[in-house]
């Protein structure tokens, strides 16, 4: 046993990323953040003081036993870190690229206090990345149950929920909508933030788990939740479907052609590869300066997307300041470097009309910060005759979204006042058997966050289905063999390789 | 016992040392017997092409097989249609559907790159790359005695399934039929088996009354007093102009809109419409509205947004397709 570490013998400085340099990387696609080499994630896993509370672990939605993992990397058992993150988190490469670590692991991590936290999240995509470039995948011994389970949509919350069916012994079929599955995934998070190979590779695994992706199928009107019930035959049903319905502001002008949810810009650049237009036909037009509304992970996202389309200038509008801003701290300080301009404390009253239906400019308005609202933050106050404006020709509206309708208008799913799906503790909702998580039932939340709330379901069904908790991994321990015969035998499908 | 013990470790051994591609593979067999495949909606390659019919040099028929979709679609639903990978996600009304046969039909404009290449490449026993739906409200068809239903050009086809069913509700159903000539009129003895009256109108009048559809429809008010309700799909202008001639009378009228989309399930909110003050989603809002209510300017002005782009790339296809042409040409 090795010296045991303290705050002062670890190394003292995070290991920093390697990335594109920012004027380079705003003119492709590509990556932004390369991911560590060996060498960085030992160093980087060095750092983590393994200390007995663990406040990582409850600082994650899903659990993932994080001191372990990077302890096994350290020991350059790297196949062993990605069984322990596998055990609660099904797509470490995606998770560890989109996960808010600073509010989350690494906002609690002990070393934190004294230094910077240990770099959890790129250390987890380190282990993901090395899972798809060797082509591991844990498939654990699958004893069939005899039920049919069905998955409403196949982003985050859906592929989670899928997973943890599937090695329940369910047959698990996942309906898209799009063409492609991954949800979010795919249409949402930029190629530069979440390379699309990266999510089908991970779709790919859960392929591997017996999973089945049904791909243009829009549930609830080519078949409703209660025809999945009956007719089709499905045990339990999880509705994972997103919130969608961007939300729009109602000032003058909205309609002005050049005005666009960040979904669309978002769906046409990533999804539908407007970025390679005319050689994809689906077109983006956007105008040397774009003007993007909110702060969220999707703002910037679509901004950095702008810039990469080509927009010479690029502005964030915000009501509140910085230090509100809900996207992660890394995507701010990336748009930051890229160059985009930041209004803090403005706010939109009207889109300007260029004469011919399109739009050249924005007046804004400034804010300061009152009292508190009920979201524990300060509200922002409009400052009399602080009206300014600027030239845009494009203004995109991330201010987050409103529930999609279709589950509500094709069901007697019991919506709450705000129309999203009311499920309980359990995230059962009112019709027997049907059980929803993600954004459709919060609003709009994280990646990570919907994982969560599609394994808290997939718990939930299994109870309802009186299947035992598949959760407790049966894993072939060092040492303990009870009568001869290690678990890995009965699990001996499970991929394993050495490395190093 | 010790033997015993020894043995199967090494056969563990032996299991982890196997290529992970072979056990996945092996894998991939035990998944398959386990987990039976439910009825896939689509083939590998996508939506079969069961028929197709050419009305004219621009407008064609196409019927794929989707039997599942066959069995949900209803009156006023649209699909989108992507025909290849890299081709863009198109919203089209369904113009009929056919639970025996488990089919779908679609009538398209070849106006654009994408119609106009689907027109070339969509043949019978083709395949449509990606095809979703039903989407939308389906249209009400409610208790109306006396029901005028009017399609012009494209919306011909759409207005089909209205029609059949507001006849098959009961009600007394008057079709109008526009067209810019004879020669471009089809499904007019289709709408006659569905129609008590038919009336059609063409622009050069080749046939059937000279004027646009508004003409027939102020025909069929004047002998009809008592319409309940007037149904109309076509371009946004003609549609705005049944709206208005109905205005006055104040008979309900229902209009069928179809903005720029691209997912059609209510998450991009490009088909966003004006419509009574509000702004809806006419993906998953409608596509059907009360035409008194559309504010039909905006919508107009809507559907241009993307037109430069539109342009350039049909004017690329075009040079494409005569590079080709040429080229095949030169080989012969």
């Amino acid at each position: 046993m090795a010296k045991k570490k303290t705050i002062r013998t670890i190394p003292q400085e995070r290991t920093p990323m390697p990335e594109q340099p920012p004027l380079e990387r705003a003119q492709n696609f590509k990556e932004v953040a390369c991911g560590y080499s060996l060498d960085q994630a030992l160093r980087e896993a060095e750092r983590c003081l393994l200390c007995p509370d663990e406040p990582c672990v409850r600082g994650c939605p899903v659990s993932i036993a994080i001191p372990n993992f990077i302890q096994k990397i350290a020991e350059k058992n790297f196949h062993g870190a990605y069984d322990v993150i596998t055990d609660t988190n099904l797509l470490p490469a995606v998770c560890g690229r989109v996960c808010p670590q600073e509010t989350q692991c690494e906002g609690v991590c002990t070393v934190g206090d004294s230094l910077e936290p240990v770099a959890i999240g790129r250390l987890e995509r380190f282990v993901g990345d090395m899972a798809i470039a060797e082509g591991w995948a844990n498939v654990p011994y699958i004893e069939p149950s005899g039920h049919r389970v069905a998955i409403v949509g196949s982003g985050p919350a859906g592929m989670a929920c899928a997973a943890d069916m599937a090695k329940a012994g369910c047959e698990v079929t996942v309906y898209e909508a799009f063409h492609e599955a991954g949800g979010v995934l795919k249409y949402g998070i930029p190629e530069f933030r979440l390379p699309n190979p990266v999510v089908d590779a991970e779709i790919g695994k859960l392929i591997k788990l017996g999973i089945k992706f049904e791909c243009n199928t829009l549930v609830g009107r080519l078949f409703t939740i209660e025809q999945m019930l009956t007719d089709m035959g499905y045990d339990a049903v999880f509705i994972g479907t997103g919130a969608g319905y961007p939300s729009f502001m109602g000032i003058p002008g909205e309609s002005l052609n050049g005005v666009l949810s960040a979904n669309e810009l978002l769906t046409r650049c990533n999804l539908m590869h407007a970025s390679d237009f005319p050689n994809h036909d689906t077109p983006l037009q956007l105008g040397k300066r774009v003007a993007i509304i909110g702060a969220g992970n999707t703002a910037m996202d679509a901004m950095r997307v702008s810039l990469r389309l080509g927009a010479e200038q690029v502005h964030c509008i915000y009501r509140r300041t910085k230090a509100e801003a809900p996207a992660r701290a890394e995507e701010i300080h990336h748009a930051e470097e890229e160059g985009i301009q930041f209004h803090w404390l403005a706010s939109p009253v009207e889109l300007l009309d260029d004469g011919k239906n399109g739009v050249r400019g924005m007046r804004c308005v400034r804010m300061e910060l009152g009292e508190p609202d009920d979201s524990g933050r300060r509200r922002p106050v409009v400052v009399k005759g602080s009206e300014y404006e600027f030239e845009c020709e494009t203004v995109v509206y991330a201010i987050g979204t409103n529930a999609n309708p279709i589950l509500g208008q094709t069901s007697k799913l019991k919506l709450n006042k705000r129309g999203y799906i009311e499920a309980d503790d359990e995230l059962a909702t009112s019709i027997m058997g049907v059980f929803a998580g993600g954004d459709i039932v919060t609003g709009a939340a994280t990646v990570i966050e919907a994982m969560g709330a599609g394994r808290k379901a997939a718990r939930s069904m299994k109870r309802y289905l009186g299947l035992r908790d598949t959760d407790v991994v049966y894993r072939d321990d060092e040492g303990d063999m009870p009568f001869g015969i290690g678990s890995g035998e009965r699990n001996y499908a499970r991929l394993r390789e050495v490395v190093l | 016992m010790h033997i015993w013990l020894s043995w199967l470790t090494s056969v563990n051994a032996l299991i982890d040392r196997m290529p992970h591609k072979r056990l996945a593979k092996k894998i991939d067999l035990k998944g398959a017997v386990m987990h039976q495949p439910a009825a896939p909606a689509s083939s590998a390659r996508g939506f079969e092409i069961v028929a197709r019919q050419d009305f004219s040099d621009t407008t064609f028929l196409l019927e794929f097989s989707h039997p599942m979709m066959a069995r949900a679609a209803k009156a006023g639903q649209f699909v989108i249609v992507m025909s290849h990978p890299e081709g863009e996600r198109i919203p089209l009304t369904i113009a009929d559907f056919d639970r025996g046969r488990g089919t779908v039909t679609l009538v398209i404009q070849a106006v654009g790159k994408t119609t106009k290449e689907m027109q070339q490449t969509c043949q019978l026993g083709g395949h449509l790359y990606a095809v979703v739906g039903p989407m939308g409200i389906p249209s009400h068809v409610g208790k109306a005695k006396k029901v005028i239903c009017v399609g012009g050009g494209l919306g011909v086809a759409p207005i089909f399934p209205q029609a059949r069913a507001f006849k098959e509700s009961g009600a007394y159903t008057i079709g109008i039929l526009g067209f810019r000539s004879k020669s471009l009129m089809f499904w007019d003895d289709k709408f006659r088996s569905v129609c008590d009256e038919l009336i059609i109108c063409t622009d050069d009048g080749s046939a059937g009354i000279k004027g646009l559809v508004t003409a027939g429809i102020a025909q069929a008010l004047e002998k009809h007093t008592d319409v309940d309700e007037v149904v109309a799909i076509g371009p946004p202008v003609m549609m705005k102009g049944c709206s208005d001639s109905t205005r006055a009378k104040d008979i309900k009228t229902t209009v069928s809109l179809n903005p720029v989309m691209v997912d059609g399930t209510g998450m991009c909110g490009g088909c966003r419409v004006k419509v009574g003050g509000k702004v809806l989603f006419a993906c998953v809002d409608g596509p059907d509205f009360d035409g008194h209510a559309v504010d039909f300017d905006d919508l107009m002005q809507r559907l241009r947004r993307y037109v430069p782009s539109e342009k350039e790339a049909l004017e690329r296809w075009q040079e494409s397709c005569r590079i080709r042409g040429d080229a095949a040409l030169q080989q012969a």
